[in-house]
Parts: structure tokens; sequence; C-alpha cells
């Protein structure tokens, strides 16, 4: 197994792309909305197929736009179902997730014959075609643009949770306090929307949507097993996520040769990853199943 | 133009498809409403046990299993595209998804959305990992397996629709056999298991069945949109009525027209895919139940909202007038005499528009009688009736004074939130329990004006 250049760029992007997933995946855990993230990552399909129509364009602002509106649509129109026809939240929202994917479905399939975006392309991505599309930077420096991309994406998250911190954090425990406080936890919900959506579609065009489902659940997820504390969880959830994109890439150069295939999806492997990281976690850590048989009458087990 | 070649071709489609002309057509049509039948039950017991999403971790958690399926049976030799292999695996690891879904639940801190995720995207990136791989499997053509995701009804083939017959038979089957189980698991969960019934295997049993429809509809609707199959019939259903034996029929009923309507449409119109229209279809019955449907829809409910504060109005302004002329007069004799609307306004603080709007309507429900000089007066049907509410209201107080052993001065209050339903048969009750049968009841607290 040989590192390159390429390799190296692949794998940039990946992390970028998983760090990116991880932060919003904290507080949609903490908001006990981890589903969310796979519906909106769905859901924003109309949008995107809206938006390329009417641009003409793979990549361009009306593809955030257009799936920015989708996703936060999801969000208002799971609440409305939800609480006007007093449906249970995980219905609501699988009727809306299905049913936008569904018309993004019907919408690409209208405009196939001149539309180079099929639902394919949104589902996996093309994690290993990011070197071929460089941009140079700092006059002699040359990066992928996904990583410029989602890098940027990043860089948002990181200053939008920074800034909102305080409100994120009592929001997502206690939104009955948090609205006599005078913080506004509706408007937090739908800034977090805005932000899953957003990431979702900076990944889409380089990594797919399986990673970034992936990452906006697993690692937020295994670091829960590992702390209480929200500072914590946030730091060890951009590790775990770093750590899965990097190990994800590697085994994709690895496994494949041990049964003598050619190479797969990195973007698939990144995903395994994360949930081998769980599932260490959820066997070995310090409230895993393992050492836990042992202990469980000592240690309570909620507060 | 209309070429007239073009309309008979349309016509001549329009009624095989209607009348199932084709065999093709009766295959598929056939089959995507058994199907719709069968989500839509079992997506009842899943809805009600608020797990609608497990149907979601399920169906992505079969694709690593196609994918192993597809490359163990190449290297046996065999053609990877064997149905029933393929559909094995993806049973084999759809379980396992479902099983670690709730043993994740049980074991960690971690909520039920959790676990779906971890299990749905993990699985998922795993299954896309392994097709990568194996398409890659020189030799093997393995360009069907990606239908997998997205479905391909017309692709159904004979064998497709008795695995689906067979699959709706079997649901029935279970359901009718395990109803007052399933029943009992859905409502209480926690009574079922201090009862000694299995709630786990119960579970595994629910689960097993969601996963034989997904298994199933994963050819012919893919693995997204039958997510939608299982939740959307369901939650429509939800709508028309609180029997769990109705919702069960309507779900399967609704789940079939979906079908029915979803794959009769994309046959009229073969460039739209059929398992999309098969959910808009279903989405616009749910749109639908969700408006109107009788037992929990949006409009009859807020109508009997409505209702129920127009009621509430009428007896609220009505006493408050009976509890004047009680004040000014004492209560032996009561003469039904004229009072000042400002009088009526300080009893219950009411604003002048909301009293004035109650006046409106208690006038033109003849309770009411307004007079020249400003003040209001009740109307004989009115009298009579601000009498009997105003002795409910003292007979609930009595009972909660002396049964709930709730203080006279706080009473009022607690006597309001339940005195607008109480049915003459429950006042007979606490006429009875209380031994108060006489015409006229003091008020057990002092009444501030």
């Amino acid at each position: 197994m040989t590192w390159t250049t390429t390799d190296f760029h692949i794998t940039t992007v990946g992390v970028l792309c998983a760090m990116a997933c991880a932060l919003p995946g904290t507080f949609l855990l903490l908001r006990r909305m981890s589903m969310m993230g796979d519906a909106i990552s769905h859901a924003v399909l109309p949008g995107l197929a809206v938006a390329f129509l009417i641009s003409g364009a793979r990549t361009s602002w009306w593809m955030f736009f257009g799936a920015a509106v989708a996703g936060v649509m999801t969000a208002l129109f799971t609440q409305w179902i939800s609480k006007f026809g007093k449906v249970d939240r995980g219905a609501s929202m699988g009727i809306v997730f299905t049913t936008l994917f569904a018309v993004g479905l019907i919408l690409i399939e209208q405009g196939a014959g001149n539309v180079d975006l099929d639902a394919r392309c949104v589902l996996y991505g093309a994690l290993e075609l990011v070197p071929l599309n460089m941009v140079t930077v700092f006059e002699n420096y040359e990066m992928p643009r996904a990583a410029i991309v989602i890098g940027s994406t990043l860089l948002f998250n990181l200053a939008v949770i920074g800034f909102f911190y305080k409100e994120f954090t009592i929001a997502s425990f206690d939104s009955g306090l948090a609205e006599t406080q005078g913080f506004h936890p509706r408007l937090m919900h739908y800034i977090l929307m805005t932000m899953v959506a957003v990431t979702t579609v900076a990944a889409f065009e380089a990594v797919g949507s399986i990673i970034v489902i992936a990452m906006l659940i697993v690692p937020p997820a295994t670091a829960f097993l590992l702390t209480r504390r929200l500072p914590i969880l946030i730091l060890l959830s951009l590790i775990i996520a770093a750590g899965s994109a990097i190990l994800g890439h590697l085994t994709t150069k690895a496994i494949p040769v041990i049964f003598g295939l050619p190479e797969t999806t990195s973007s698939g492997m990144m995903a395994t990853m994360t949930g081998i990281i769980f599932l260490l976690v959820w066997l070995l850590g310090p409230q895993g199943l393992i050492r836990r048989n042992g202990t469980e009458l000592e240690e309570p087990e909620e507060i | 133009m209309w070429d007239v070649s073009v309309i008979a071709e349309l016509g001549s489609a329009l009624t095989e498809t209607l009348f199932l002309k084709g065999y093709n057509t009766r295959l598929v049509v056939g089959g995507v409403t058994f199907l719709g039948a069968t989500a839509g039950l079992v997506g009842s017991f899943l809805l009600l046990r608020k797990q609608s999403l497990l149907g979601d971790a399920l169906s992505h958690a079969t694709l690593p299993g196609i994918g192993i399926a597809f490359a163990i049976m190449t290297a046996m030799g065999i053609t990877g595209k064997f149905l029933p292999g393929l559909l094995l695996g993806a049973t084999i690891t759809g379980l396992l998804g479902v099983l670690l879904v709730l043993a994740i639940r049980r074991t960690t801190r971690l909520k039920d959305d959790a676990a779906m995720g971890i299990v749905l995207s993990v699985f998922f990136g795993l299954g896309i990992a392994i097709l990568r791989m194996v398409q890659q499997i020189p030799g093997q053509s393995s360009a069907g397996l990606e239908s997998f995701i997205y479905g391909k009804t017309a692709s159904m083939v004979l064998l497709d629709f008795w695995l689906i017959t067979g699959t709706l038979i079997a649901t029935t089957i279970a359901t009718l056999a395990l109803l007052k189980e399933l029943t009992l698991l859905c409502f209480d969960s926690n009574f079922a298991s201090t009862e000694g019934w299995p709630t786990l295997w119960l579970d595994i049993i629910l689960m097993a069945l969601v996963t034989a429809v997904t298994v199933v509809g994963l050819q012919s609707v893919g693995l997204i949109l039958i997510i939608a199959f299982l939740i959307t019939p369901a939650t429509a259903a939800r709508f028309w009525t609180n029997k769990l034996t109705h919702i069960l029929v309507l779900a399967a009923l609704i789940g079939a027209i979906s079908g029915w309507l979803g794959a009769t449409a994309s046959a009229l119109l073969p460039g739209l895919p059929a398992g999309a229209i098969i959910v808009i279809a279903a989405a616009t019955i749910f749109l639908f139940s969700m408006i109107f449907g009788t037992a929990r829809g949006v409009l009859p409910r807020y109508l009997r909202h409505l209702k129920l504060q127009k009621k509430v109005g009428r007896q609220h302004i009505l006493r408050s007038t009976y509890e004047i002329l009680e004040d000014t007069q004492g209560v032996e004799i009561l003469k039904n005499i004229p009072i000042p609307l400002e009088a009526l306004r300080k009893h219950r603080y009411w604003s002048k528009g909301e009293l004035s709007k109650l006046i409106r309507q208690a006038h033109a429900e003849d309770h009411i009688v307004r007079r020249p000089t400003g003040e209001i007066c009740l109307s004989e049907s009115g009298f009579g009736e601000a009498s009997r509410i105003t002795r409910n209201h003292r007979l609930w107080e009595m009972y909660l004074i002396t049964h709930a052993d709730i203080a006279p001065s706080h009473v009022d209050r607690d006597a309001d939130m339940v005195e607008h339903l109480l049915e003459p048969e429950i006042v007979r009750e606490l006429e009875k329990a209380l031994e108060l049968e006489k015409p006229v009841i003091e008020s057990p607290h002092v009444i501030t004006t």
C-alpha cells in the first residue's frame, strides 16, 4: 500500500467533512433528533433538483440555497404535522422526508434527459474524484476545491456554535428554561436545522450523503458513552469523526486487497469505521457492556 | 395536435391498466397493492409502538446483506443475482440491524433515535462499500443491484408476487393470532412485562414481520420508499378512528389504494418512477386524512373545540347572571329582573368585547333578552337553563368538598374544569351521593362580585 498525495487529499476532505458534521450532530443527539440528520439528508434532494433545474450548474450558490430551504422545510413540516396532527415525531419525520425524496426523484427523472445530476451521485458522492478538481491557493499551493468548500463549512459551523454556544446548550438541555430566559429555543432549533442542511449540501458533491448521516450521528453517540460533559463531548466527537475518516481511507486501500478485489468507495468505509469505533466503545468503554456486567449494582444508571 | 392513433393508444393503455388486462400489468399492480396492504398492517403496530423510524433503520440495514449474498453466490459459482439468495442476505443483516438497535437501547444511555441512526448509517455505509467491491468482480453482471435502493417496480416477476402474497398471508395470520399480545405491547409495554408477557420476544416477532415486508418490498419500491409504505398509511388511518382493529383494516386499505394508484399511474406514464408515485399517492391520502379525519383530523378537532368553547361560554354567562340575581335578591324566591351589563362584566372580569360576543351568542340562542336601557335579562328558557347550570356547578363543588377534601375557598376553579362535561346521569349520581335533591342549592363558598 502506497500513500500518495491523492490519498492525502482524499483524507483531508474526509476529515474536514467528518468534523463539520460531528459539530451540529452533537446538538442533534442532545435534542434526541439524530434521525433528523438522516431525514434532512434525504429531503434536500428536491431542493437540489429545483436549484439545478433553475441554474443549470451542479455547483452554485443556488444548490446551497435550495438545499437549505428544503432542509428547513423538512424541520418545519415535521414540526407542524406532529403538532397539529398530534402524530409521533418519528412518524411525521418519516412521512415528510420520504415524500420530499419522492418529489426529488420525480423532478430528477423528469429532467433526466439534459441533467447531469442523478440520485446516485447524491448518495455515494465521488471522494475518489476529489483530487481531479484542484484549485491554486496562495499563488502556488494546490488544494482540492472540495476541501475549501467543506473547510469553510466547518469554519462556519464552528463560528455559529461558538457564537451561540450558551444558547444552544440551554436550548438542548432545557428548552422550557431557555424560553423563560428569552433564549428563543425554537430559533436555535431552526438555526441548527439550517446548519445540518448546509453541511449536508457542502458534503454531497464530494463525499455523498452516507458519510454525512454517519458522521452526524455516530461520533457524537460514541462520545456520549464516554463523557457527560458538553465541551468534552464536542471535542471527543470531533476526534472520533476525524479518526474514523482517516481509518476509513486506510481500510479502503487495505481491505479489498485482502480479498483480491479492486478498491472500494472511501465514503462507505469511513461510515463503517465510525460504526466499528462505536462498537469498541460500546463493548470496552468505561460504561461498556463488558466492564459493566461486573459492576452493575454499584453505578446508578441515571442521575 | 393530437393524433387519433395516439389517443387510441392511450385509451387502450388505460383500459388495459384499469381492467388489469396484460399479464405484466396484473402482476405489478396486484403485487404492489398487496405489498401496500401488508405494509399498512405491520406499520400500524410500529406507529402505535412509536417505532415508525425503525423501518428506516431496517431497510438501510438490508443493503450489506444483499452485497454479501451476491459475493458469496458469485464465489459459489451460481449467478449472483439469484433473488431468494439476495433476499435471504437482506433478511439476515436487516434482522441483525434491528437486534442491534434493541441492544443499544437496552444497554446504553443512548435513546431510540441515536440507536436507529447508528445502525442505519453504519450498515448503509458498509452496504455501499460492499456493493462497490462486488460490482467490480470480473465476469459478473451486477447491474441490477442498485435497483434495491431506488426500486424497479416494472421488473417485478412472478416470484416477487408470490413472496408478497405469502408475506401478506403470514402477516395477517400473525396479526390475528397475536392481536391481544401486540395490542398490549403497543399501548402499555411496561404493564405487559409486569404481567409476565415476553415483551422482548413480542418485539422481535413484530420486527420479523417488519423485516419480511421490507425485504419483499425492496426490489419493487426500493429501500428508501418502502419506509413510506410502512409509516404513511398507518398514520393516515390513525386520523379516522381510535379503535385498533379499525386502524389495522383502514391502514391496510389505504396502503393497498396507494399501491394500486401508484402502480396504475406509473403503468400509464412509464417515464415516472413508480416508487415515487406510490409515496406521493400515500402522502396525498395522508394529507387529506390529517385535515378531514373524523377521529383526530385537524378540522373536526378544531370544530369540536369551537363547539365546546361555545358551550363553556354560554354556561359561564348564564351562571354569572344567575349568581348576580341571587346576590341582589337572596336565594329563596328569585325574580328574573334585568341586570346592568357592567355588573356582569365585573363578575368574571370579562373584557367588553368578550362579553358582547357572549351576549350576542346567548341572544341568538334565546337565552338572553337585550333591554333598550342597556341592561340584559334572562329569557324564560334562559332562566331555567341558568338555574340548572348553577345547580350542577354547586353539586359538583359540594361533591369535591365532601369527597375530595378540597377547601371551599378553592373549589370554584376546580369545579369549573369539570362542570361543563357533566351529563344528566352523573348529576343524578351526584344528587344521590350527596343526598341533595332539593331544587335550589346554596353556594358552599362566598361568591365575590
